[in-house]
């Protein structure tokens, strides 16, 4: 069919307004990679409002300086790696099982999980759990005690349940067992739930600042996120540079706040165009079958 | 009655069926024999399950603290109950206005501005021809949904700062004054709203997205053969194709009207801006994990978790009702 002149119009329009909206959504980003890079005197003054002035690497010397970020840095890792990898471990089991029509009392056990979505205890009861069971402070109670997620189990099951029974039928015919079924065969052909899912657990590890917040008192194990918050929000810098206003200083509470900042997403911004067409494909198939 | 247990070599579902009511000890043998054939699923589903009752089951346990005098020393069993007390307190203190207030309106800006505009740009981005282009596009507007909400705190402190953050160095050199955003009450709630617009618009718009692909092609066909401009189209092919997605997502958002993410206002809020940012899950959280009151903390969460299911069992009778589309 041809184009009416009042389509074209509108598609100018559509792609104009779209190409600000992506534009809205990247330009804090940019600014604070640009003010990261920027003489503090530039950034303070306004001088720096898309592209770096005055260039330098100081802040970013000062912040890979601070063996606090490291320390921070790997904690997030380990929690990041551990967390997902535990996550995955019980949410492939748990959505394997539910995918199941043989297994008794499949539906109680569904409706117990999907219940958690609506009815949460709270944070209060949670919390005294936690400490009834001693997992104040430990790395175990980060990494096991938010380990599962209701939605995420439906999101895998609901994948496991598109394959077809015949796939299972010829495995066992060949003398293999659940195990067998799920691992050489379902798991391979679910990639993209499973990316979908990893990568959903892994951000929200990576992310997470709350509970780590409340739960490890040590600092020795906090999570950079943690450490972030210590930083920025509670303004722990300030007081430290609070003679960097003159022109000369390569340094500022605000350019190190930036190149924290940048430190901290990076690894997210450089994963994200590679998974992102997993977990677009994986949200599809969760949306779609409800 | 003893030989009753005989046939049971046949197929599970044709011997389910057989099975005459209420013989138990013909279902525990089936359930046996079923067991011990597929123990490999329940050996799969038992660490799962330990685990949903030990982290999600077992703190309902706790919640009856809302109802005592909660002592750490004597614990959740030997804490002596007060009934509706902790309720009473809260349901007349002067906060209770307050939060319950804020947590409503916050939630409300949310419904009227972040939820319409989602659906904006999901048509919209259904509406590029170009791959590549509507590529980039999404790209760009998902990225925020997958920053932390500290980062994202921090960009929105250091850009709203009073002395050297971009907004006031602009403000001033439009030849205005400079505003304390982050401590004025009155910006709180725009702030709040707008830094969600910005980060989650772009990926909550995926699920509408999916919606819209799965219209039918020949409707639009149809609709420009009857001389439909791309508006009309978008009225009354679009929308309604996507109504269902619609009412499910609105009924969802109406359930979490009380459960705004605290997360991001504790990062936010300060003391000067708790008379517009304080919500009833801070409140929670500022009284249970601060100020140790774990009982009445208690009792203010189970408030607002109970109001949250009121509400989305409403919703969701309304919508049934009305549009036939629901939850469940």
């Amino acid at each position: 069919m041809i184009e009416s002149r009042g389509e074209k119009i509108f598609k100018i329009i559509n792609n104009f307004l779209l190409a600000l909206m992506a534009m809205a959504a990247l330009y804090p980003f940019l600014y604070v990679l640009s003010a990261s890079v920027s003489k503090p005197y530039n950034v303070i003054t306004g001088k720096v409002l898309l592209f770096p002035k005055g260039f330098t690497f100081d802040a970013y010397k000062e912040v890979l300086g601070n063996p606090d970020i490291w320390l921070a840095y790997g904690n997030t890792i380990f929690y990041t790696l551990a967390g997902t990898a535990v996550s995955m471990i019980f949410t492939i089991c748990g959505a394997y099982a539910l995918s199941k029509k043989r297994l008794r009392g499949r539906k109680f056990f569904t409706i117990l999980v999907t219940l958690t979505l609506w009815f949460d205890a709270g944070m209060i009861p949670f919390y005294l759990t936690l400490r009834d069971l001693g997992l104040i402070n430990t790395r175990t109670g980060i990494i096991i005690a938010f380990a599962c997620n209701a939605f995420k189990v439906i999101l895998l099951r609901t994948s496991f349940e598109g394959l077809p029974d015949e796939l299972e039928e010829s495995v066992k015919v060949d003398g293999g067992n659940d195990l067998h079924v799920l691992l050489r065969v379902y798991l391979p052909l679910v990639k993209p739930g499973l990316a979908t899912v990893g990568l959903f657990y892994a951000i929200e590890r990576w992310n997470g600042y709350f509970w780590s917040m409340i739960l490890l008192t040590d600092t020795n194990k906090i999570p950079l996120q943690v450490l972030l918050k210590k930083m920025i929000v509670e303004n722990d810098l300030q007081s430290e540079f609070t003679a960097a206003l003159d022109f000369s200083s390569t340094i500022s509470a605000e350019t190190v706040t930036f190149a924290t900042i940048i430190v901290s997403i990076l690894p997210i911004v450089l994963v994200y165009p590679y998974i992102q067409k997993f977990f677009i494909k994986g949200m599809l198939v969760g949306a779609v079958k409800g | 009655m003893r030989n009753s247990a005989a046939p049971i070599k046949s197929s599970a579902p044709l011997n389910k069926r057989m099975r005459p009511k209420g013989d138990l000890r013909t279902y525990f043998q089936e359930l046996k024999r079923d067991i011990i054939r597929d123990r490999i699923l329940y050996y799969l589903l038992i660490p799962f399950l330990v685990w949903f009752l030990v982290f999600k089951y077992l703190p309902m346990w706790g919640i009856q603290i809302a109802f005592k005098d909660f002592s750490l020393f004597r614990g959740i069993g030997g804490s002596e109950w007060v009934g509706f007390e902790h309720i009473r307190e809260f349901i007349g203190s002067e906060y209770f206005l307050r939060v319950f207030k804020n947590t409503v309106i916050i939630s409300l800006y949310g419904l009227l501005i972040c939820f319409p505009a989602q659906i904006i740009l999901a048509i919209m981005i259904s509406e590029v021809t170009r791959e590549r282009f509507k590529k980039v596009v999404q790209t760009l507007t998902y990225l925020p949904h997958f920053i932390s909400a500290v980062v994202i705190a921090g960009i929105v402190t250091t850009f709203l700062a009073p002395d050297n953050g971009l907004i006031n160095l602009l403000l001033e050199k439009l030849g205005m004054e400079k505003i304390y955003f982050l401590t004025d009450p009155n910006y709180f709630r725009g702030i709040y709203t707008t830094m969600n617009l910005w980060k989650e618009t772009g990926f909550a718009s995926i699920v509408f997205i999916a919606a819209i692909a799965g219209i039918d092609t020949q409707l639009y066909e149809a609709a420009k053969m009857d001389g439909a401009n791309k508006f009309k189209q978008i009225m009354h092919v679009t929308l309604p194709g996507i109504l269902p997605t619609i009412v499910v997502m609105f009924i969802m958002k109406i359930g979490s009207l009380l459960s705004v993410g605290y997360e991001t206002i504790i990062l936010l809020y300060q003391p000067a801006t708790y008379e517009t940012a304080d919500v009833i899950s801070t409140y929670v959280y500022r009284s249970g994990l601060i100020d140790g009151r774990y009982d009445f903390a208690t009792a203010v969460g189970l408030f607002n978790s109970i109001v949250a299911l009121i509400l989305v069992v409403s919703a969701n009778k309304l919508s049934k009702k009305v549009t036939d589309a629901g939850l469940w």
